[in-house]
């Protein structure tokens, strides 16, 4: 059953919402949004479109780490792989080195949002033509190599840059974060972010086919190649959009889908949503602890790998964990 | 084509590169309707191709595939997938699905490409686990099964699309006696019942035992095609596997031994 985890999102949002450092560190009284026009600028203009974001970004790790996975056979791949992240973290440290302080807002972003894009069109380019292995192994090895060519990129803009101002904003926005984010960062998101999210709910359950062989696939009247090829980019398409927004937010799409499977059971018509509703109290969660803990701000990518990797050796070490349907 | 063909392959070519060699040259054959029909053969003649060619996920350089008298080309994908199923010669289940979970994937064919499996397709899913005598199964996990089980619950799978025809890859070619003995008796009591079976195989007594009709197939092709009282004799399988073979009768039933003389 779905309902709790929809609900405890639900909660762990309205909660959130009051978690501060406004008046003082830790809780903000409801009582202040009466009383007090900074607390209510800052809890509708901030941290609202802030936490909205957050829920977006971890439903689509979430939810697009689960689509790769299933369609990948291998759950170890994390939705950036098919050079989506390094892709975006490229295009970000060419708009940071480029673009000077004066630039249209979310110039950025949308330069992440193409490169990140071009990471996937790349990727998918050159696994068509390279000879070697199933169409797995081909994307796996394509996606690889792209995101080292990124990579590479990011190192020569990493080292072409002025180490006092560019440089330390490159890396910042390596770690990711939400913390610049406003209503017109997260309307953004939502043209790609809303699509992605539809897809793989309405395809929760034909998701399941894509882990059989093609041939077993095929035989049950569908075309794999295509219905595949569909659900990819819809995932992909959504990370990469919303990687533009919050830099590189690692874990999330790697450990979700394997907290979803292992509490609901394989089939993703209940793995899929339940892996969007634990992504985003995931994302929710450490991005409270990104603004709450310290006077500054957590980079929110340190938090994720931090206590995602922490979750996955204890989930991995622990026996089965099973919600009872 | 023959009327009571249930199958019909018109000189099929088929080569996995345009330019490389050919895997099926001018291959014909008709499979009788309501029968279990084997393909006989020795490891990589190209058994394996000549049934992902008839499933219609290879698709022939030249040459058609019938149906029922239709061109399979013409049969849009979603009712091919309630004429034909398949089972695979080893069925690869990467993730914790239930048993119950992978034999509903047998239903597609039956639900929209948003669809997803209703009560009717459960009660479908658990009388053919029930009929197999897999119902105690339902709740684990596919990978968790022994290779016997798991060949069965694919068969299971590929029953729940309700097929007319039934295509199964080396069925045997993983299991023990007992479930070898198991599977077989299933496949020959669908055959019984009316469907039409094609299954490969490269051992001789998989194919006397659930078979009806024999295909001997070497390098390609064809080369003999009829009822298995005819075509299994010494003879003809010494030619298909290239070895000198006996073919005795035990209680009524041809076995086939390899020729090495009298022992000692």
């Amino acid at each position: 059953m779905l309902w709790p985890l929809a609900l405890a999102l639900l909660l762990v949002l309205v909660f959130s919402l009051f978690i501060g450092r406004y008046p003082g560190p830790g809780f903000t009284p409801p009582r202040l949004l009466w009383e007090d026009e900074l607390a209510r600028r800052l809890v509708f203009s901030l941290r609202l479109p802030r936490l909205l974001a957050a829920t977006l970004l971890g439903m689509t790790l979430g939810g697009a780490g689960t689509v790769l996975q299933t369609v990948f056979r291998n759950p170890l791949v994390e939705p950036g792989f098919l050079g989506v992240s390094q892709g975006a973290a490229f295009g970000a440290a060419l708009a940071i080195l480029t673009l000077g302080s004066g630039s249209p807002p979310l110039a950025t972003e949308a330069i992440a949002s193409v490169f990140a894009l071009s990471g996937l069109v790349l990727s998918y380019a050159l696994a068509r033509r390279l000879h070697f292995g199933g169409w797995v192994l081909r994307l796996v090895l394509a996606g690889i190599a792209v995101s080292a060519l990124f990579s590479s990129g990011v190192g020569v803009l990493k080292y072409l840059a002025d180490p006092m101002t560019q440089l330390p904003a490159i890396t910042f926005w390596l770690l990711g974060g939400l913390s610049s984010l406003t209503w017109t960062g997260l309307l953004y998101l939502l043209p790609f972010v809303i699509p992605g999210l539809t897809l793989m709910v309405l395809m929760r359950w034909r998701l399941n086919l894509l882990a059989l062989h093609d041939e077993t696939a095929f035989s049950l009247g569908t075309s794999p190649g295509r219905e595949r090829a569909l659900v990819l980019v819809g995932a992909v398409a959504a990370t990469a959009a919303v990687t533009a927004v919050s830099g590189i937010v690692g874990w999330v799409g790697l450990v979700v889908p394997h907290i979803a499977r292992r509490a609901y059971g394989a089939d993703s018509r209940v793995a899929l949503p339940a892996a969007l509703l634990i992504g985003g109290i995931f994302a929710v969660l450490c991005d409270d602890l990104a603004r709450t803990l310290l006077a500054g701000e957590i980079p929110l990518g340190i938090l994720t790998s931090f206590l995602g990797a922490l979750g996955f050796a204890l989930l991995m070490t622990r026996a089965r964990l099973r919600v009872s349907r | 084509m023959n009327p009571g063909a249930a199958l019909s392959l018109r000189d099929l070519r088929f080569g996995y590169q345009t330019e490389g060699p050919e895997v099926l040259r001018r291959l014909s054959l008709d499979i009788p309707a309501g029968t279990a029909a084997a393909v006989l053969g020795p490891n990589g003649c190209g058994k394996t191709t000549l049934l992902h060619v008839v499933l219609g996920w290879l698709a022939p350089q030249a040459g058609e595939v019938l149906v029922d008298g239709r061109s399979l080309s013409q049969i849009p994908r979603r009712e091919r997938g309630r004429l034909m199923a398949l089972v695979p010669q080893a069925e690869h289940v990467p993730f914790d699905f239930s048993v119950l979970e992978y034999v509903l994937m047998g239903r597609t064919p039956y639900l929209g490409v948003l669809g997803m499996p209703g009560d009717e397709d459960h009660r479908v899913a658990l009388e053919i686990l029930e009929s197999l005598g897999l119902a105690h199964l339902w709740r684990r996990p596919v990978p968790e099964l022994s290779g016997g089980e798991r060949q069965m619950v694919t068969l299971a799978r590929a029953l729940a699309q309700q097929t007319p025809i039934l295509l199964l890859d080396e069925p045997t070619a993983h299991l023990d006696l007992g479930n070898k003995g198991r599977l077989l008796d299933v496949v020959a009591g669908l055959a019984g019942r009316g469907t039409t079976v094609l299954f490969t195989t490269h051992d001789p007594e998989t194919a006397s035992l659930a078979a009806r009709f024999l295909v001997l197939m070497r390098a390609g092709q064809i080369l003999d095609a009829g009822p298995l009282r005819e075509v299994l004799d010494a003879e003809r399988l010494g030619a298909t596997y290239g070895v000198p073979v006996r073919v005795v009768e035990v209680e009524g039933r041809p076995v086939v031994l390899l020729d090495r003389g009298p022992a000692g």
